[in-house]
């Protein structure tokens, strides 16, 4: 069993909204509401749902460029939360992120050169220009950019390339943790997986942990070890992707599953495709007990609305596969909305 | 959104007393004439500018007579008596107000009409000739100063000195309550002067405001769905186009009531910004701070209306 | 029966200070009444302008529209202005990809919603709201008396598509073009709404073009399938024949690059190099061949046509190489061989034979 490097417990982000005569808070946005989970050391772990769900301001919170309400998010047994910021700015190297839109996460200001060598100079490594240089042209070869372009603009690049760019960036220091938040979802199909396969054979080379955030089912599927599937503000069920995408435990993992659109005119009609009804609810005001409850087939009134189901276990043959639910699909039901294998 | 009100209006009296702490200090660090010889005419005698000091309170220290005149001005609504003029400079206020506020509003109905065909026209017909000539002659109107094209009217226009004699002068202001016809006739020239630049501004503002609208999504959902073109200029650019327009306005509003001292002075009209200038050149504090707490009053309950006023125009930006 | 849509021989471009850019270059294809054409492709292949064009969306002093396009016998492309616009919202309707932004900001939805019958039809205010009503219900929205009076950014995403799609059916469309309808939604969103759409191709037999970029949404919904690329359809064919037996090069692409949830496990997705070309300085000979695996010397070039596979009328294909051949190459693909290795087994074992 792989040893975690990052270990993520009871965290929660709450956004006040402010109001009344004097301002003062009234409510607050419940984003992340007490959410637990492990990543291992080597593994490509996905964060998936839908908008409002808290997916983005997690990615945010593990590498604290945000600040926890509470709960700890503990890298290598330290908890990143409680540090100072000079006991924190060397833990930065071995973490690192990748934004998802290419257009406003590149500096249009800076060359492509100097926004890849920003990590060597910011903590102070390869202090030799030329020397740098050449590292950074290294890295621009490895993501498939060409190094003459050091001096080239963002402007100039399509969608893609500037990708490359966040990806080199994200590398330069040789981190042990990258997380990607939606890296390939401002990008067209073709290139989308170009990218993809650049990080799965960086994350092979480098030997790297991968935390992938995305709202596509397909490309975590693609991509990812395990899976934890996000719900407003709460993870509703984790564990291995293939086990998972096979066999749903969560009502909403089944929704999601079965509503991603399949590229198989076949399948896309014989398909007994569950539908939600409604919409999310606001994450101001979340419902009580289950918080998917609104929206749930598998509703039993005077328990799913009172009492909050945490993450459990259900098959002893598949440890590690949770699920918050009092009534969790059963085997068969999961498989109806998952898809057949090719 | 009530609470909001009231929130702002609590803002607006410290801002207030903010700003007349500010003009009592600034007075008295800039040097000018004693106001007790100033009241006391011709060769006082010491005695009498004594008397005349203690009357109006100057022989207290600074921070005692801000006391005073916070107290005055908070209970009683007095702002204190004029050295100048000989009456209470709430009194002043009141006569000279309403010939800034008909400069006022006429310059802006003639900016508006001017700037809002232009500024449309110029848009729909981009790079056309129309649309050159009208950004060159707005960039012309903008850099002009007021008070030179005043001038430069005057020298043109006016009936008594000008080479085209056509308007009446400067100096030719009644109400309109004496004498509508001369009332009207003498403020022609000022509405004009002082609307130039700010027609011209409008003018570009709305021109590229609509421009922007004009490749929204929204609109393009619009003429999909069959809505004839002036509809569609009407109903949707023009409501998306003029609202950031009417935030400029409401604060140009309040900013000119407060005294437009160019255009008043060149024009000679009894307004508020002459009041000031006046009260300036004669170390006259009491008017000074009416004045000042008048225009910082304008200014910033204006604010407030644009503020209220744009929350109505745009459903995204309510306070709930 | 005639097609209520036939477009031949479109082609769109646009005089820009760089140049002047191919958007749409010989785009042909027909549609049936009740049926639904599914245009894919990505940024830059000119299915957003195509179908913009149709409506006229797209005239202005520096566009140019050449060919011909009929809608129920008559001519759009020649049609003066005011006749378009009367078949706009009426006859022919559209929505828009990101409803937030296709929805005026500051008026009631209501209003939006009843400013569609107003423009075409003489009825009152309140018979115009009384269909917007009935709309709403329609699409499947709750309580629909009290959205009238939302704002757009009141609604939630899946409802705010649901209210353009209302608004579109409000004069009762023949034809209903969805330009990328469910890209900006999430995925269980996603779903409600192409089975709204179905439902209403059910329901309604109203004629629908959908274009969008997802494969997977072409799939549950459409009947055929145009694939474009720089401005060209590529391939046209059923549903059913472009997932089964594709015979362009780009579409075996698009099918590689995606990720799919019945895939088998670890295999590497297999992308298109390269990127998309320029529409202002296009590849000579075929617009593809920069970016193709299977190239041979005239294909940069020959330019080829669109030509219909011989045992099957309703696939179009247009690549230089035969259909023989590029149905094998696909047998290799589809058993998971590299494009690389499929040209060596293939192709070029097809030239060593000569």
């Amino acid at each position: 069993m792989a040893e975690a490097l990052m270990e993520v417990r009871d965290l929660v982000k709450e956004f006040p909204i402010h109001g009344g005569v004097l301002g003062r808070p009234v409510g607050a946005v419940h984003a992340v509401d007490g959410v637990s989970f492990d990543v291992l050391r080597g593994e490509t772990l996905g964060i998936v749902g839908e908008s409002g769900c808290g997916k983005t301001t997690t990615a945010r919170l593990l590498l604290r460029l945000l600040e926890p309400t509470s709960g700890s998010v503990a890298f290598e047994g330290r908890d990143i939360a409680t540090l100072s910021r000079r006991e924190l700015k060397p833990l930065r190297r071995e973490m690192q992120m990748i934004f998802q839109d290419p257009y406003s996460s590149l500096n249009p200001h800076k060359t492509i050169g100097s926004i890849i060598a920003e990590p060597f100079v910011v903590h102070g490594v390869e202090r030799d220009a030329s020397a740098r240089k050449r590292h950074v042209q290294e890295l621009m070869d490895l993501v498939g950019l060409n190094p003459e372009h050091y001096n080239r603009y963002p402007h100039e690049f399509s969608g893609g390339q500037r990708q490359r760019v966040g990806v080199a960036r994200a590398i330069a220091l040789k981190p042990k943790l990258i997380v990607a938040d939606e890296p390939v979802s401002a990008l067209d199909v073709s290139i989308q997986a170009q990218i993809l396969n650049l990080l799965r054979s960086l994350q092979r080379d480098l030997d790297l942990t991968l935390v992938l955030i995305a709202h596509d089912l397909s490309v975590v599927r693609h991509m990812c070890d395990r899976v934890a599937v996000m719900y407003l503000g709460k993870v509703v069920e984790v564990g291995d992707a293939a086990e998972l995408y096979a066999r749903p435990r969560h009502p909403y993992t089944g929704a999601l599953l079965s509503a991603v659109p399949v590229a198989d005119p076949r399948l896309a009609r014989a398909a007994r495709r569950q539908i939600l009804t409604g919409e999310v609810p606001s994450p101001s005001s979340p419902p009580p007990g289950c918080r998917f409850h609104t929206r749930c087939p598998k509703f039993v009134a005077g328990h799913c609305d009172v009492d909050e189901p945490l993450l459990t276990d259900g098959d002893p043959a598949h440890p590690g596969h949770l699920a918050a639910c009092h009534y969790p699909l059963g085997d068969d039901e999961g498989a109806a909305t998952a898809r057949p294998a090719a | 959104m009530t609470a909001y009100i009231v929130r702002r209006l609590a803002w607006i009296v410290v801002l207030l007393a903010l700003v007349s702490a500010l003009t009592f200090v600034v007075f008295y660090v800039v040097p000018s004439t004693d106001p007790a010889q100033l009241r006391a005419g011709r060769n006082p005698s010491p005695d009498l500018v004594e008397s005349i000091r203690h009357t109006y309170g100057l022989d207290k220290s600074k921070p005692a007579q801000y006391a005073d005149f916070l107290e005055r001005a908070v209970l009683h609504g007095d702002l204190g008596y004029s050295y100048g003029h000989d009456e209470p400079v709430r009194q002043l206020i009141f006569d000279r107000l309403p010939a800034t506020i008909y400069l006022t509003l006429g310059a802006v109905i003639v900016w508006l009409a001017v700037a809002i065909p232009v500024g449309l026209i110029s848009a729909i017909r981009r790079h056309s000739i129309f649309d050159r000539l009208a950004m060159g002659i707005a960039l012309l109107a903008i850099s002009a100063p007021v008070y030179w094209l005043g001038l430069v009217c005057l020298y043109l226009f006016s009936k008594d000195i000008g080479q085209f004699p056509i308007f009446l002068g400067s100096g030719t202001y009644v109400p309109p309550t004496t004498d509508f016809g001369t009332f009207f006739g003498s403020m022609i020239m000022p509405w004009f002067v002082l609307a130039a630049s700010f027609a011209a501004f409008y003018a570009r503002l709305l021109r590229s405001n609509v421009l922007e609208v004009m490749s929204e999504d929204y609109i393009r959902t619009a003429r999909a769905k069959g809505v004839r073109e002036r509809i569609v200029i009407r109903r949707h650019v023009m409501r998306s186009a003029m609202t950031p327009l009417v935030t400029v306005l409401g604060l140009d509003i309040g900013v000119l009531l407060g005294g437009a001292i160019l255009a008043e002075t060149v024009f000679n009209i009894p307004g508020i910004g002459r009041l000031s200038y006046e009260a300036i050149q004669n170390g006259d504090l009491p008017v000074i701070q009416g004045t000042v707490l008048l225009g910082a009053f304008f200014i910033v309950f204006l604010n407030l209306v644009v503020d209220i006023v744009y929350a109505y125009l745009d459903p995204r930006i309510r306070y709930s | 029966m005639a097609p209520l849509l036939s477009v031949e021989n479109l082609s769109v471009s646009f005089d820009t200070d760089d140049g002047v850019v191919h958007a749409v270059d010989g785009v042909s294809f027909q549609l049936e009444a009740g049926a639904v054409l599914g245009v894919v492709g990505e940024s830059g292949s000119g299915k957003s302008v195509s179908s913009l064009t149709l409506l006229g969306l797209t005239r202005s002093a520096r566009t140019t529209v050449t060919g011909r396009a009929s809608f129920d016998g008559e001519d759009l492309l020649a049609a003066p202005e005011e006749r378009l616009r009367r078949l706009r919202g009426n006859d022919v309707a559209m929505i828009f990809q990101d409803p937030l932004s296709a929805l005026h900001p500051f008026y009631r939805v209501g209003a939006q919603l009843s400013e569609a019958v107003l423009a075409h039809r003489d009825v009152s205010k309140q018979e115009a709201r009384d269909r917007a009503v009935e709309m709403l219900g329609l699409v499947g929205i709750a309580d629909a008396k009290r959205r009238l009076d939302s704002y757009p950014h009141e609604l939630s995403g899946g409802t705010r598509q649901r209210v353009m799609i209302a608004m579109a059916l409000m004069n009762d469309p023949k034809l209903l073009i969805a330009d990328e309808p469910t890209t900006a939604l999430d995925v269980t969103v996603q779903a409600q709404i192409l089975e709204l759409l179905a439902r209403l191709r059910d329901e309604l037999g109203m004629a629908m073009v959908i274009v969008t970029h997802d494969l997977g949404v072409v799939a549950s919904i459409a009947d055929e399938v145009a694939v474009m690329y720089a401005g060209r359809i590529v391939e046209r064919a059923s549903t059913e024949t472009i997932f089964d037996a594709p015979e362009h090069p780009y579409t075996w692409g698009l099918l590689g690059s995606m990720p799919r949830l019945d895939a088998l496990d670890g295999a590497d997705l297999v992308p298109i190099p390269g990127r998309p070309p320029s529409l202002i300085a296009r590849p000579g000979g075929c617009h593809f061949h920069p970016r193709c695996p299977y190239v041979r010397e005239a294909h940069k070039v020959v330019d080829p046509e669109l030509v219909a596979v011989e045992d099957d009328p309703a696939h179009a294909v247009r690549c230089l190489l035969p259909s023989a051949t590029r149905r094998r190459v696909w047998q290799e693909l589809r058993a998971g061989v590299a494009p690389e290795r499929a040209r060596t087994d293939v192709i070029e074992a097809e030239e060593g034979e000569r």
